[in-house]
């Protein structure tokens, strides 16, 4: 068992979901992503994604986008990435989430080998798809990684089979059709997607995009096993950033933020795996 | 229509190019999209209306033109394909009305489209205007400053114009916020993307629709000639009037298949868009292909005088036939594009898109190479109205200085 399927578990026998933050290495800067990821896990977060910054995010909503942006008008390069996995993977299990070209441009074993050694646990990959999968697939089992697709309300049942059965780790589902962002509800087709996820496979399921607050945190907790935070952390950098210019505030409320979310996923977790059922209340 | 005889699998894939390097949000609808077009392209109905607005709408078939002085020029028979003479001006015509004849028949009333300098906006919010369909455009913050024109034209056929503040505020950045819109909404939205790239089945899709620009040339050169050419000439930006030109000759092994890239102001300067010739192999905009990118896989903006040119990436079938060899890919820098604009305008009374103008220089180099003996096809693959302003600035023509050369 590796040290997600490790974390998974845990969160599973305290009954309780597992919560997953998200920031872009090299955001604020290298040294404040690192400070900001490890209040994050001060603050409850239990698996940190170390987002790989990229030129054309077209999954990511205006919030990641200029976060990115910024990240990239830094200087963060390829091995600030695998630098920032270093950092924090020795307190929690660390993936990356990626766009694919730059993990190509590097090279799929080459970059597999790397992340292995820094110490991270897989790759959550938002345009590569199983079916273009077949080299990372290689080595990912080579380096003992893990696969970490998406699936979304627009998936068929057949697709969410083949998906599920290509992840390991944990299988993220996005809960809207639409881009990374804060939301001011839930989506209301998350519960179905993960139903239908259950209905496929037995793999821990995560909900992402739209995710802001404990409250929130507590409802996707109540049917999924993981719940997924970026943009509402990178906000809290920008907002601090935007207002004082003081990397400090903006650390404070990542971890403030952390402990709702954390607070949120104790709250609503209730669900066993074949939970589903308390879906939409 | 004839069906396609160069692919690609059922996968998208053209050798190891193409694909679906996607959101698995839009597979689905990608699925959803290939199975309408397969089905539209086996209905008699569907052609046949495609086929009639091209031709009582578009203009097409375009005209071949015998360029007799651009010939004498060049030391070969130079022959133009007038797709600037159809409705709109270019070529995009013939993908935006199959498109659209498409959208709805997919029973979507909305279309969302990218467009650089403003050229497949236009032809897009015109399809739209035809057939009845709202109509997005993305468009970059940068280039609606360049391009006001256009602007104003997609205005006024009713399209709305977004600008586009992300990245570089440029046409890569006006596709990213395009599949934004589609992943969000998707259920009453098709994208019209207005190139041979993207991911499957784009790529193969608007080739197809594209394709009578070389069916028609072929007929029509066999018919003025009684052969078949020497070679075939376009330019290539994301490679919509090339793959459109290139497909029906794929299969003639003694028809020479030249696409000629944006050198911009030269390699050297690193300020270009010759994808094929200077790029490395990498995934952008839902395949794999060649594309501008720096050490970490980062896309590179791209630099061309010619909007249309613009683009840091290139459909994959042409990565394809690149790598194959069976198309030869070639920069030619802005200066040489604007020599040959005004060649073409003074020799034979045609101002050709910037655009094209890469075609007509790379096309006077191959008549040198191939003699005089030879018959060299260009796809004209647009008109220079839009160009002017650039033209102007560029050959010093803007002011009241007396044309004698004399100060006043």
């Amino acid at each position: 068992m590796n040290r997600v399927d490790e974390a998974f578990a845990a969160a599973r026998s305290e009954r309780r979901g597992l919560l997953i933050g998200y920031l872009p290495a090299g955001f604020p800067s290298y040294d404040g992503c690192v400070e900001a990821l490890r209040a994050m896990v001060d603050g409850g977060v239990d698996l940190v994604e170390v987002g790989f910054p990229y030129s054309d995010p077209v999954i990511d909503g205006p919030t990641i986008q200029r976060a990115a942006e910024r990240s990239l008008a830094g200087g963060t390069r390829t091995r600030d990435v695998l630098r920032t996995v270093e950092a924090v993977a020795t307190l929690v299990p660390t993936v990356v989430m990626t766009y694919w070209n730059p993990i190509e441009r590097y090279g799929v074993e080459a970059f597999a080998r790397d992340l292995a050694a820094a110490g991270g646990s897989g790759l959550i990959t938002p345009d590569l798809i199983p079916d273009e999968a077949e080299e990372w697939t290689a080595a990912s089992d080579a380096h003992g990684l893990d696969r970490i697709f998406l699936v979304s309300p627009s998936s068929t049942d057949e697709r969410i089979a083949m998906t599920a059965q290509a992840c390991s780790g944990f299988i993220y589902a996005t809960s809207v059709m639409g881009v990374t962002g804060s939301r001011d509800r839930t989506s209301a087709r998350a519960p179905e997607l993960v139903t239908r996820v259950r209905a496929a496979s037995e793999i821990p399921v995560g909900v992402g995009l739209g995710v802001s607050n404990g409250e929130q945190a507590a409802e996707v907790a109540s049917y999924a096993d993981g719940v997924i935070v970026g943009s509402a952390f990178v906000r809290r950098l920008l907002d601090a950033d935007a207002g004082m210019g003081a990397g400090g505030s903006g650390t404070a409320a990542v971890a403030e933020l952390s402990r709702d979310l954390a607070a949120g996923v104790r709250r609503g977790g209730v669900h066993s795996t074949t939970a589903g059922t308390s879906a939409g209340r | 229509m004839t069906p396609t005889t160069t692919g690609p699998d059922a996968r998208g894939h053209f050798g190891r190019f193409g694909g679906r390097f996607m959101p698995e949000a839009l597979i689905a609808p990608l699925d959803e999209l290939e199975r309408h077009w397969q089905e539209a392209m086996s209905e008699d109905a569907f052609t046949a209306e495609l086929d009639r607005m091209l031709r009582e709408y578009a203009g097409t078939p375009s005209l071949l033109y015998d360029a007799t002085h651009l010939s004498e020029l060049a030391g070969a028979r130079m022959l133009l394909k007038r797709e600037d003479l159809n409705h709109t001006g270019a070529h995009k015509v013939r993908n935006v009305l199959g498109q659209a004849l498409l959208t709805k028949r997919m029973g979507k009333p909305r279309v969302i489209a990218e467009t650089g300098a403003g050229q497949h906006g236009v032809a897009a919010a015109t399809a739209c205007a035809y057939l009845g369909l709202d109509c997005v455009v993305y468009m970059g913050e940068v280039d609606i400053e360049r391009q006001a024109l256009n602007v104003a034209r997609m205005r006024l056929l009713g399209a709305e114009v977004i600008p586009v503040k992300s990245g570089s505020r440029t046409l890569k950045d006006a596709i990213n916020e395009a599949l934004r819109d589609w992943v969000t909404n998707v259920e009453d939205t098709h994208y019209m993307l207005g190139t041979a790239a993207g991911a499957h089945p784009f790529p193969a899709m608007v080739r197809d629709f594209t394709r009578g620009i070389g069916d028609e040339a072929r007929a029509q050169c066999l018919q003025l000639t009684g052969a078949l050419p020497d070679a075939a000439v376009a330019c290539v930006g994301g490679g919509s009037n090339a793959i459109g030109l290139f497909t029906a000759f794929v299969p003639d092994e003694s028809v020479r298949l030249y696409g000629f890239e944006a050198g911009g102001d030269g390699f050297e300067t690193g300020r270009h868009a010759a994808t094929i010739s200077q790029g490395d192999v990498g995934v952008l905009h839902g395949a794999r292909s060649y594309l501008l990118q720096d050490e970490d896989g980062q896309v590179i903006e791209s630099h061309s005088i010619s909007a249309g040119l613009d683009y840091p990436g290139v459909g994959p079938e042409h990565a394809w036939l690149a790598e194959t060899g069976r198309a030869t890919y070639r920069p030619i820098t802005d200066a040489q594009a604007m020599d040959a604009l005004a060649l073409l305008s003074r020799s034979e009374g045609i101002i050709p898109a910037i655009e094209s103008a890469h075609a007509v220089a790379g096309a006077m180099d191959v008549a040198r190479e191939l003699g005089d003996a030879a018959t060299v096809l260009i796809c004209l693959s647009g008109r220079g109205d839009k160009d002017m302003d650039t033209a102007a600035r560029w050959f010093d023509m803007y002011g009241t200085g007396s044309d004698s050369g004399e100060e006043q």
